[in-house]
């Protein structure tokens, strides 16, 4: 079953007053729990596409359907609804998150919003979602600047996954991490992959990671579809010269899974 | 308590906090130590200061106690000073929030309006409104605001375009908060500090502003006010200078004081930033 059905996307800005095209004609679609990676170089359309599948912008010419509804024809209240089933996780947690926020804050807000638990039940429902992604329900109380960067990540998913959601995108998600912290929360990521059917638009330059987490990879020169296909067999033989300079770029291939 | 030490860092900052005490103190005793009418007569008119140990600074040209009036008038100048401020900063923060979060159209109306406010000086605007309406304290304090809010509009819009693009936004708009709510629960709190910089400077104009006003005839006439007590002694200028000097001593102390306390605090929390 497809969640994400993206058709024939463009966005295009402006650069000295010349418009160029941060996105140009792209066209994927994701299954129910399965992970497409979007990689590319520097610049290459990636966030713009994060950003658009996620309404944060508007494109310039293309459909987007969500679990097999028009996604753009949604505004004001049926959007902000629609949200719910649609999530993300960025890549600096603590520009994430409202500096004066609490962990407890950050994650009653979409519990609250969409009306998923009574005041009653929500403190209940926070020390379930800190469980549930590993941190210590007593983390409810601390100031989001008082937790480690791991732990923030982890916060992070925990509001993602609050509203039950079907897909999340995640913004090179794992690239300020530690790499042993990046290690675990990959692996939370596939856990919850597999409990919650949750599927993935996951954006990274690093084809080790996306090696470990993808099933399929797009990847993305000048904002085209450079080559896509299943994510192990691309990164062992890419086809376009783009798709080679990005595996020869990533010495550390001949490892396997983090 | 680590706050107040570094607060009190300087000498301008301790001055100012002690003028700034005096003053609060002044205010809030003045119903207790001169709990009568302080715009009865008590005494023989235009009596000198020290001469009379009840009446330490003398009496105007009715006969009312000079040091009565000085007390209650404090209280006047500070509660007008400080809700026109108050006034004048949740106005100031609501406009610029609105203005720098919703862009566009919104945006360049409310702009519009705020260039208007600030092309006409702030006393004409506070003379005009209080001459329509009529004077009274909420009147005065409104007149004052009318033209001090703009200030803090700009700062707050300027905060607010930085802070909108930040990804914490975003992430409240992928949750599916409501642009209102990340207006003014999520945006304009991280919008406020520079915007609360700017409070001594209003307060302090505010009160000038109100003893302006006053000295013009157009404060709250069942009120003592140093401005109208100013205008008071204008009459008698030559005979008993005393009578506007003392209230205009108390003016321009209060303006420093404020002024001073405020550097103090914008001073120290910028010291702060810079060491963490
Ligand atoms: N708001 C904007 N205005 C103008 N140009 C933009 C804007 N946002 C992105 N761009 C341009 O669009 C192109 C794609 O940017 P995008 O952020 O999607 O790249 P990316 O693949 O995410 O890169 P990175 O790996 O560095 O994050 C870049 O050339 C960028 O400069
Ligand atoms: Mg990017």
């Amino acid at each position: 079953m497809t969640v994400l059905a993206v058709s024939n996307l463009a966005k295009r800005y402006r650069r000295g007053g010349k418009p160029f095209a941060a996105v140009d004609d792209v066209s994927f679609e994701i299954g129910r729990a399965e992970t497409l990676a979007l990689a590319g170089p520097s610049g290459s359309g990636k966030s713009t596409i994060a950003r658009l599948v996620l309404r944060l912008i508007e494109p310039d010419a293309g459909r987007i359907d969500f679990e097999g509804a028009d996604f753009l024809a949604l505004s004001g209240a049926a959007l902000r609804a629609r949200r719910a089933r649609l999530q993300m996780v960025f890549q600096d947690p603590l520009a994430a998150f409202n500096p004066r926020a609490t962990v407890a804050r950050v994650l009653d807000d979409p519990l609250r919003i969409h009306n998923i638990a009574s005041r009653a039940e929500r403190p209940r429902r926070i020390a379930a979602l800190l469980e549930r992604v590993g941190l210590d329900a007593s983390l409810a109380s601390r100031a989001i600047h008082e937790i480690s960067g791991g732990q923030r990540q982890r916060v992070a998913i925990a509001r993602a996954i609050a509203t039950r959601p079907s897909l999340i995108v995640l913004d090179e998600a794992v690239s300020a991490l530690d790499v042993s912290v990046r290690g675990q929360i990959l692996e939370l990521l596939l856990d919850l992959q597999r409990q919650e059917r949750i599927a993935y638009l996951f954006i990274s330059h690093d084809l080790g990671v996306i090696r470990a987490v993808a099933h399929r990879i797009i990847v993305l020169d000048s904002g085209r579809v450079a080559e896509s296909g299943d994510a192990r067999a691309v990164i062992a033989n890419p086809q376009s010269a783009i798709g080679k300079a990005l595996v020869a770029a990533t010495p550390r291939l001949t490892r396997s899974r983090p | 308590m680590n706050r107040l030490r570094r607060f009190l860092q300087t000498p301008e900052a301790i001055a100012g906090a002690i003028i700034l005490a005096l003053l609060i103190v002044m205010a809030l005793a003045a119903p207790l130590l001169f709990p009568g009418d302080p715009q009865a007569i008590a005494g023989p008119a235009l009596l000198p200061p020290f001469q009379d140990l009840s009446l330490p600074l003398g009496t105007d040209r009715l006969g009312r106690d000079v040091l009565a009036e000085l007390f209650h008038g404090a209280r006047t100048s500070l509660a007008v000073g400080l809700a026109a401020a108050a006034a004048a900063l949740l106005i100031g923060s609501v406009v610029g929030t609105l203005a720098g979060f919703a862009g566009g159209l919104v945006d360049d109306v409310l702009m519009r309006i705020t260039d208007a406010f600030q092309t006409v000086p702030g006393f004409l605007l506070a003379l005009a409104f209080v001459s329509i309406v009529g004077p009274s304290l909420g009147v005065v304090v409104a007149a004052i605001a009318l033209g001090a809010w703009t200030g803090p509009a700009r700062v707050a819009r300027a905060e607010v375009l930085s802070i909108r693009e930040r990804d914490y936004v975003a992430g409240a708009r992928v949750i599916g908060m409501h642009p209102l709510e990340i207006a003014f629960r999520e945006v304009l709190p991280n919008a406020l500090p520079p915007v609360l910089a700017l409070s001594s400077v209003i307060v302090a104009a505010a009160i000038l502003t109100e003893a302006a006003l006053s000295f013009l005839g157009l404060g709250d006439p069942n009120r003592v006010t140093w401005g109208g007590m100013i205008a008071e002694g204008r009459t008698v200028l030559r005979t008993a200078p005393f009578l506007s000097v003392v209230p205009g001593i108390a003016l321009v102390l209060t303006v420093l004081g404020v002024y001073l306390a405020g550097e103090g605090v914008v001073e120290s929390t910028a010291v702060r930033r810079s060491l963490s």
